[in-house]
């Protein structure tokens, strides 16, 4: 372990490791609810203006253009003095994806929430984590234990690839959305490990 | 999206903090974890009230998107006066483990497997 000397000579003090995961998919999927149920503070919004390195991006359409900063949602959860994970839950739509250029970097991985009702909301988040090579769980969002569709008819209609797994889940039960993050944890080590 | 909101309102005034700078001479995470460091707690509250305010909210670690969301100013922005402040010695980016904070790659398997551990027995 290094430590940085400060000028009077002291020892100043080193910070805990941070590790993130992105919650992503379509408006009211439930992300904001997934990340609170197991977060150790109230989920926190700020603005997350343009990035640097977006800047010169042109970014379709007039909402985009009249206003460069969005919401983005975010929570804590301590794993031990040293160990930090941060759970950020983002808009899912194509324009956005400025954004998550800059939450990926680094990220364990992504949680897609789907709600079967409106499927096709979560195709943007799908193509993008694919795009870039983000490992990725698919996590059904089955409010008192309903769904619409099979898992199966699920992953025919998103068409991933088989090795991504995919999972139901309820964003508003703590045990549940630990389950989720796990299988993203698990899922992450085995693409390390290949 | 839903319409703007208040912050909006905000949008040029607090870049005026930064003096007009929209990125840093380093490049911080936004989940990037700092503290204040001995010098800052000396010499950070002759650095106007925004400064201050940070360098209160960093007596424990804190990660950049908090204090933006804290502060109630843009990550943007927050990024820019952190940034300085970490180049001026007052505030302290060093890792328990000694890897940098700039990194930007993504966790190796030692670290995931540390995240299962962890998960499995909050």
């Amino acid at each position: 372990m290094v430590f940085k000397r400060s000028e009077r000579g002291r020892v100043d003090r080193p910070v805990p490791i941070p590790v993130k995961i992105v919650v992503a998919g379509g408006y009211a999927v439930g992300k904001t609810t997934f990340v609170g149920s197991i977060s150790e503070i109230e989920p926190l919004t700020t603005e997350a203006a343009l990035t640097s390195r977006s800047e010169g991006v042109d970014i379709a359409g007039d909402a985009a253009k009249s206003s460069t900063t969005v919401a983005m949602d975010f929570g804590r959860i301590t794993l031990g003095d040293d160990l930090i994970l941060y759970l950020f839950g983002t808009p899912g739509q194509d324009r956005f994806h400025f954004m998550w250029d800059d939450l990926i970097r680094g990220a364990i991985g992504a949680v897609v929430l789907v709600d079967t009702s409106r499927l096709e909301d979560c195709f943007p988040a799908v193509d993008y984590f694919e795009s870039a090579g983000t490992p990725f769980v698919v996590a059904v969002n089955a409010f008192f234990g309903r769904m619409q569709h099979s898992l199966g008819d699920v992953r025919e209609a998103l068409a991933v690839s088989p090795s991504t797994p995919m999972v139901v889940t309820d964003a508003r039960d703590r045990e549940a959305t630990k389950t989720t993050l796990l299988q993203l944890v698990q899922h992450a080590l085995s693409v390390a490990a290949a | 999206m839903t319409e703007p909101t208040g912050i909006d309102r905000l949008r040029v005034r607090p870049y005026a903090l930064t003096g007009g700078r929209v990125r840093s001479t380093t490049e911080l995470a936004l989940e990037t974890i700092v503290i204040l460091t001995d010098r800052g707690a000396t010499h950070g509250e002759e650095r106007g009230p925004e400064r201050r305010n940070i360098c209160r909210l960093c007596e424990e670690p804190i990660s950049i998107i908090e204090i933006s969301a804290r502060l109630g100013l843009p990550l943007g922005v927050i990024r820019v006066l952190v940034g300085d402040m970490v180049t001026d010695g007052l505030l302290n980016t060093h890792r328990l483990d000694g890897t940098s904070a700039e990194s930007g790659s993504r966790p190796d398997q030692r670290l995931l497997e540390r995240v299962l551990h962890g998960l499995q027995t909050i």
